[in-house]
């Protein structure tokens, strides 16, 4: 069957591609990963750029690990296809990006150019569709929520429009029936089912499902796994960086600390100082 | 800069604005200029309240048939700005709906977003949003540096919602375009989960639990003793993470943002995660068996002990007491 293509950016080939395959089971997904500085040591700024500091080892946001994850149960689930990775990073880091293809995504594209620090998200979003375009088209591309260090939160919804896709955020359960994408959205009051055909976008929240820890086989491999890395000149996405940001820090400070509290150790008998501390506060 | 123009990305829920709604309203008409709402619906049950919260119009899409609201709104703004009806400054609130319209408005106006703020003014720099960075120890302070619609959001109770007294605000229809493949999201089913007592968000004491309980049985001592309190019970990330307890009790910068008057953290070391959802609060009180656990840091009166012991004590002494 020959489709007509309706998605703009996407041309009938593109769409042929995605399209044919999955009536034979298979699905090919692309997760947008970021790679971040360990969450563990404490966060800085550069002092001139006000910048966060994004220097050194970086490691796999852990948001990105569901999203990685669930892809890669999509995929065996239709029985077929592959899961592929883009990430942008200043520095040419692929740490973050090996253990994705170490929990078995196939390859890479890493967009790295010291032109895109300083990058707000609708400039990693119109980079990281760009990149997307260099894998096989994707039925689906799933990123996080929001990352771990940034948290602007905006970068999936972004993605899908600049690629003409629909999209579905905040999913909590993902899976995939023929061309139609069900996913089980978090709401305010609970959740919402909702559907749309592929391609689409689709964010996962964390703890959507449990991600897989690398194997050894699986570490050796990655290590083989090709990852492109490209400018952002190479995919002719410009401005970027400060240039391209429609937005500037104009002033740090330091927010009003809380007055320092009482802190006991429990003797067996605190429970009667958190009883004492309701009953002057008048709360019970 | 002076700005004319501020827009409110309002939301109604169960006929009423939402809160949030409210709150912003309030904050738009210190900004300077006229104030307008939006909304991804049906405009009638937004006019009066809208009005009296200062808002001289209500842009309304009717009926979005069932789409993602926050995707229809984005192209109906977009043909109202096309059109020659041009905000300064988009204000949306911090939640699902709002992060949708103001992502998809971002490309089609080719716009930077800020999100994630607890303020904004409009100075010397122009319109500029503040927001708390490495859990709320930091503010950084962020100006648009091009030209507008400006889009920044805000978390929620970063404003105090006051009513102006105004008339109600006029309700201007505002088109959808046709969206093509972007606007073919359906909802098919909507699913509310059930629970007793005060709102979260609501609640003047929140009881909430993380890690350290141990186990998803042990949740059960954060309820009893929210129950005795006539309070709310909460979660970190973590538990939720973990499905113990379900997504709507979550308090954190991806949960809910709670400032009661007494917030009291069971077994939760402080996660900038849960902190920037909750520090807020006017008192906090925190158990938890590392002294070295940040929450510490934040509390009023802490308590270096096992959530096992300090718990049920704690609960057997409030029930002796009624």
């Amino acid at each position: 069957m020959r489709t007509i293509c309706k998605t703009p950016n996407r041309t009938n080939d593109d769409c042929a591609k995605s399209h044919e395959p999955r009536h034979n089971g298979v699905v090919n997904v692309t997760v947008c990963v970021k790679q971040i500085p360990d969450p563990a040591s404490p966060g800085a700024l550069d002092p001139s750029t006000h910048a966060l500091k994004r220097e050194g080892k970086l490691i796999l946001d852990e948001s990105d690990a569901y999203g990685v994850e669930m892809a890669l149960q999509l995929v065996a689930a239709a029985g077929g296809g592959e899961v592929n990775v883009v990430s942008m990073a200043p520095n040419g880091e692929t740490s973050g990006m090996r253990t994705a293809l170490a929990m078995g995504a196939a390859k890479g594209v890493l967009v790295s150019d010291p032109a895109l620090a300083g990058s707000d998200a609708l400039t990693t979003a119109k980079v990281l569709a760009a990149a997307a375009k260099k894998l096989p088209a994707a039925d689906l591309v799933i990123a996080a929520t929001e990352s771990s260090d940034g948290y602007t939160g905006t970068v999936p919804e972004q993605i899908a429009e600049v690629l003409g896709l629909p999209s579905i955020t905040f999913a909590k359960k993902v899976r995939i029936e023929g061309t139609t994408l069900k996913v089980d959205r978090q709401s305010e009051a609970g959740y919402d089912e909702v559907e749309c055909p592929l391609p689409a976008v689709v964010s996962v929240t964390a703890g959507v499902v449990e991600p897989r820890y690398p194997s050894f086989k699986g570490i050796m491999d990655a290590k083989k796994k090709p990852i492109d890395t490209l400018t952002a000149a190479d995919l002719g996405v410009s401005p970027v960086g400060w240039a391209g940001a429609g937005q500037k820090v104009v002033a740090v400070q330091q927010a009003e600390a809380r007055k320092a509290g009482t802190i006991i150790e429990d003797d067996g008998e605190s429970h009667g100082k958190i009883v004492a501390f309701l009953e002057d506060l008048k709360v019970i | 800069m002076a700005i004319s123009h501020v827009w409110v990305y309002a939301q109604v829920v169960g006929g009423a604005p939402t809160t949030a709604t409210l709150e912003l309203l309030t904050k738009a008409r210190s900004l300077g200029g006229t104030v307008s709402a939006f909304v991804a619906g049906d405009g009638a049950a937004l006019a009066g309240p809208a009005g009296a919260h200062g808002a001289t119009t209500v842009y309304a899409t009717g009926d979005v048939g069932g789409r993602l609201p926050g995707i229809v709104a984005a192209g109906a703004i977009k043909a109202l700005v096309d059109g020659g009806t041009v905000p300064d400054v988009i204000m949306f609130p911090q939640n699902y709906e709002g992060r949708d319209a103001m992502s998809r408005l971002s490309v089609k106006l080719d716009r930077t977003v800020l999100t994630n703020n607890v303020d904004v003014a409009v100075t010397a720099d122009g319109v500029t949003g503040t927001t708390p960075i490495f859990g709320g120890n930091l503010l950084v302070s962020t100006a648009f540096s091009g030209p507008g619609p400006h889009l920044v959001s805000f978390r929620p109770k970063s404003f105090a919602a006051e009513p102006s007294g105004g008339a109600a605000a006029h309700v201007v229809a505002a088109p959808v375009p046709d969206l093509g493949a972007t606007g073919a999201a359906k909802v098919v089913g909507v699913h509310v989960e059930q629970r007793s007592g005060p709102k979260l968000d609501e609640a003047t004491i929140v009881v909430s639990g993380g890690r350290g309980l141990g186990e998803a049985a042990k949740y059960s001592l954060v309820e009893d003793l929210a129950k005795l309190l006539k309070g709310a019970p909460g979660a970190s990330r973590a538990i939720v993470d973990a499905g113990w307890v379900p997504y709507s009790y979550q308090v954190g910068q991806t949960g809910k943002v709670v400032k009661p008057g007494v917030y009291i953290a069971a077994g939760i070391s402080g996660a900038t995660q849960h902190m920037v959802g909750m520090k807020g609060s006017k008192h906090i009180i925190a158990i938890n068996k590392d002294k070295e656990a940040p929450i510490f840091g934040i509390a009023d009166l802490g308590i270096v002990g096992d959530v096992h012991k300090v718990l049920p004590a704690l609960i057997e002494a409030l029930k002796s007491r009624s």
